[in-house]
């Protein structure tokens, strides 16, 4: 194998985990406090428009994160009024938000489809560390939001496992009724780490629309918010075992392209499944009742909190 | 014990109503540092709602909280602790993926941003060595047992700077032998200046740990009295209330008691009768549909179950099973079960008791073994087989496995024998021949249901248990395998259930009966078998043994490694 294809598989490979890592990070701590979204790929729809229309009309990037969190944010907050205050049920609601962002951001991008918005996040080498062989191309020469990325990943993991308010969350999807008794606001919590979650889908949104594909079309993060969702559940709500399983899931798709090339009969559409297939394969044999393993899923998961029914 | 002139916290005057039931009634309790004050009464007088209140999860109706001479509101659990008072519930709120430092450093400690697990380890095992509460505190919760999970608990409160601690049945749970060294403990904590307040319905625990007795009863204060000068005859006319009074008072006392009391509570008051049961039931009126039986023949069940048993119905040999997480839960267990014989399963909950009925039932693969039903070999039949085989099964949730909560009586009374011609006829319901059934049913078992379309999770306990009584065992079945039958009902319907039962085996039903209490154990069957971590401990004939010696097999190999 030649070294620039190393490289670019890769490079690939870190680009593609990071347009599904955030929004996988921002629902393990979703999932951790209780509450399940399933609406993920909606959100990343949106994310992905409301970035590209800024970056189209206003051309400006910074200005792009902004809306793009916003609009995570307020997604975020009707998913948690829905199922933290009203109690619906939570795979309903992700439904809910699934149909409305497709809809929603389907409508809203009509202006900007297929538009070129000759802006995206660049690639930036890192002075020296871009210079080491192989892995100094394929992970120092990218955009910031894969350093971001870089950062989110360690720093997920120590407030998960090494602080207060991680220990807090990790307790919140858990038996959220112990910590109502200790004083913790419940509600809030649940408040703020779905709203979290929803920001970071959306961040992930973009990160496909201004920094993998560079453009917007209908419906185009083409299922990568179920790969998110699964990636939770493969990762056994851990971080860093997401990151694995989205540079996995990143290896197996560019690895595709590549094999295309040497097996030209065998129709592309069949090397665009590989990662879904791999999702569906790495679920069975990570969420299946094997010898009766018990599944790590917070045990509060889906399990709206009802003060009066504790 | 020092006493101090000054109690560290008084309750007067307090009521509490829930709806028309007066759980609280004018309860005035006195605590003083360095005590064991014992709540005595049965479940349902009206002691966890003291407490609740208490540690502010119910706010009072009427009365007032004095705490080391202050007047307190208390409107959380949060404000109790702040004052320094602290209770251990009955359901424990650990959060088992959690280690025991984080989950004590979840309540308290230092409002630090990152963690410092050496520090808060250090700080755990200091608490635990000054009260000798053994704890590993960078051990999984999950990983503990339920002693060990009481300790947990209880160093939470300690970590939280409790001066008050209440422990709600703290025994429950535990063996004999681990319940003597919690009350170790608790006088350890006491000693200390700390008090202690128990919650329990035993008696002999009570008079031999606490330094004074307080009686509930119908949510009042019947009686209270240093442990000293209590005796078991002036507990039980506490408890119970005392068969002498006046005719007036004493109707006011015990009707609300057994008539209106919510229907999970009076244990205690099921195993008193369960006691009594034995020698008494016998002279009253068998249930209404199963009056066949000759007074002769009931008479001589009572006399402590003389009747004849008949062949060997039931037999399993060597079988082993796992529980849901995949753990052996089973280990070679060997027993049989005669015609007309009840079994009794002894043991602490959770040793394996509901994988064995479960097993016996057809609902549990068996991973080694042999279960035979008159000789014919069941292990690796199919749940329908068993029931076509004539097991009859009572699960200990009888909602949940026994039966649909959400479909109405009529429905729930077909659910094992919906294929039958009566009730399906090219796949269409018959509904008539199931309302005349359910109607039978109902007027048998003196089910009172409210309606016979109305959804059984409506129904009392009591009556859910009687419909699930009345359909298992309407095919005269060759073995009854009853978990826990009478767990959570009133003394009316758990006395209903033991003559059902009682009846059963006269017919000739061979009966698997799982009970936590020995006094119903000893009243009702013939032999006993313990269970203790999923072993066999022994089987004794029920003439030939006695509760100390079945209370040791009950603690098994534990009492070697404590």
């Amino acid at each position: 194998m030649s070294t620039t294809l190393l490289i670019s598989i890769i490079s690939t490979a870190v680009v593609y985990a990071a347009t599904v890592l955030y929004a996988a990070v921002g629902e393990i701590f979703s999932q951790r406090a209780g509450i399940m979204n399933l609406g993920l790929e909606g959100i990343m729809l949106m994310g992905a428009v409301s970035g590209y229309m800024v970056a189209v009309y206003r051309q400006n990037l910074v200005l792009a994160m902004l809306v793009v969190i916003l609009v995570g944010a307020a997604l975020g907050l009707v998913f948690s009024f829905l199922t933290v205050t009203m109690q619906a049920d939570q795979t309903v609601s992700g439904m809910a938000m699934l149909t409305f962002g497709t809809g929603l951001s389907g409508f809203l991008g009509k202006g900007v489809s297929g538009v070129n918005a000759n802006l995206a996040f660049e690639p930036i080498a890192i002075p020296v560390l871009s210079r080491v062989p192989v892995l100094g191309p394929s992970l120092f020469d990218q955009n910031i939001l894969v350093y971001l990325m870089y950062l989110i990943i360690p720093l997920s993991m120590i407030y998960l496992y090494k602080t207060r308010a991680g220990m807090i969350l990790r307790a919140l999807g858990e038996n959220p009724a112990a910590l109502d008794s200790a004083g913790y606001n419940v509600f809030a919590l649940r408040y703020a780490y779905v709203t979290f979650g929803s920001i970071m889908t959306a961040v992930s949104g973009a990160v496909v629309s201004l920094a993998y594909t560079n453009f917007w079309s209908d419906g185009m993060t083409s299922g990568k918010g179920w790969i998110a969702v699964a990636l939770v559940v493969f990762s056994a709500w851990n971080p860093l075992t997401a990151t694995f399983g989205a540079l996995l899931f990143g290896a197996i798709s560019i690895i595709g392209i590549d094999v295309q090339t040497v097996f030209p009969q065998v129709p592309s559409q069949v090397f665009s499944a590989l990662p879904y297939v791999a999702t569906i394969i790495a679920l069975i044999f990570t969420t299946g009742n094997f010898r009766g393993r018990r599944s790590a899923a917070p045990a509060a998961l889906t399990i709206p909190y009802d003060r009066e029914k504790r | 014990m020092k006493k101090e002139m000054d109690p560290v916290l008084q309750m007067k005057h307090i009521t509490k109503t829930f709806g028309s039931v007066t759980a609280n009634r004018d309860v005035d309790l006195s605590v003083y540092s360095g005590e064991i004050h014992a709540l005595l009464g049965e479940n349902g007088a009206g002691k966890s709602t003291l407490m609740n209140i208490l540690t502010g999860i119910y706010r009072p109706d009427g009365g007032e909280i004095w705490y080391k001479g202050q007047k307190r509101d208390i409107h959380s659990p949060k404000d109790a602790v702040a004052l320094g008072i602290g209770m251990v519930h009955q359901h424990f709120r650990l959060i088992p993926t959690l280690t025991v430092a984080e989950n004590v450093y979840l309540y308290s400690g230092k409002k630090s941003f990152f963690l410092n697990r050496d520090k808060m380890e250090k700080e755990i095992r200091e608490c635990s060595g000054q009260y000798n509460l053994q704890v590993t505190p960078e051990a999984y919760v999950w990983q503990l047992s339920v002693g060990e999970q009481q300790r947990v608990e209880i160093i939470k409160l300690l970590h939280q700077g409790a001066e008050v601690l209440i422990l709600d049945e703290p025994s429950a749970v535990l063996t004999p032998q681990e319940a003597q060294s919690m009350f170790d403990t608790l006088r350890k904590m006491a000693d200390s200046g700390k008090a202690v307040i128990v919650i329990s319905h035993k008696m002999n625990e009570v008079m031999k740990n606490a330094d004074r007795i307080t009686v509930l009863k119908n949510g009042r204060v019947e009686d209270t009295m240093p442990a000293s000068e209590a005796d078991v005859e002036r507990l039980t006319r506490g408890i119970v209330g005392d068969r002498t009074l006046p005719e007036q008072e004493r109707g006011q006392n015990s009707e609300p008691e057994t008539e209106q009391r919510p229907v999970q509570d009076p244990e205690q008051e099921a195993r008193k009768e369960a006691a009594k049961a034995g020698l008494q039931t016998s002279s009253e009126e068998p249930v209404q549909g199963l009056r066949q039986t000759s007074p002769a023949a009931a008479e001589g069940a009572a006399q402590g179950q003389k009747h004849v048993c008949g062949e060997e119905v039931f037999f399993m040999e060597e079988v082993s099973a796992k529980n849901d997480r995949g753990l052996p839960a089973l280990k070679k267990i060997t027993l049989s079960v005669r015609a007309g014989e009840i079994f009794g399963i002894a043991g602490v909950a959770g040793n394996g008791q509901r994988e064995l009925s479960e097993v016996i039932a057809g609902l549990r693969p068996v991973t080694e073994g042999k279960i035979l039903l008159s000789g014919k070999d069941l292990s690796k039949a199919a749940m329908k087989q068993h029931i076509q085989e004539g097991i009859a099964f009572i699960p200990e949730d009888r909602l949940q496995t026994g039966l649909v909560p959400e479909l109405t009586f009529t429905e729930n009374i077909i659910l094992k024998s919906y294929e039958s011609d009566r009730y399906s006829r090219r796949g269409i319901l018959q509904k008539q021949n199931m309302r005349d059934d359910a109607k039978t049913y109902a007027g048998q078992f003196d089910i009172r249901h409210g309606g016979l379309d109305l959804p059984v999770g409506l129904m009392s306990g009591g009556n859910q248990q009687k419909l699930l009584f009345a359909r298992e065992v309407s095919g005269d079945p060759r073995l009854i395998v009853a978990a826990y039958p009478v767990r959570g009902l009133d003394i009316g319907a758990a006395e209903s259930i033991r003559k059902i039962l009682r009846q059963q085996s006269r017919r000739g039903a061979a009966v698997v009966f799982i009970s936590e209490e020995l006094e119903e154990i000893f009243a009702m069957c013939d032999r006993v078998g313990v269970l203790c971590d999923g072993e066999l401990m022994g089987i004794r004939a029920i003439e030939e043994t006695d509760f100390q010696e079945i209370g040791r097999m009950m603690s098994g190999e534990r009492e070697e490694t404590k």
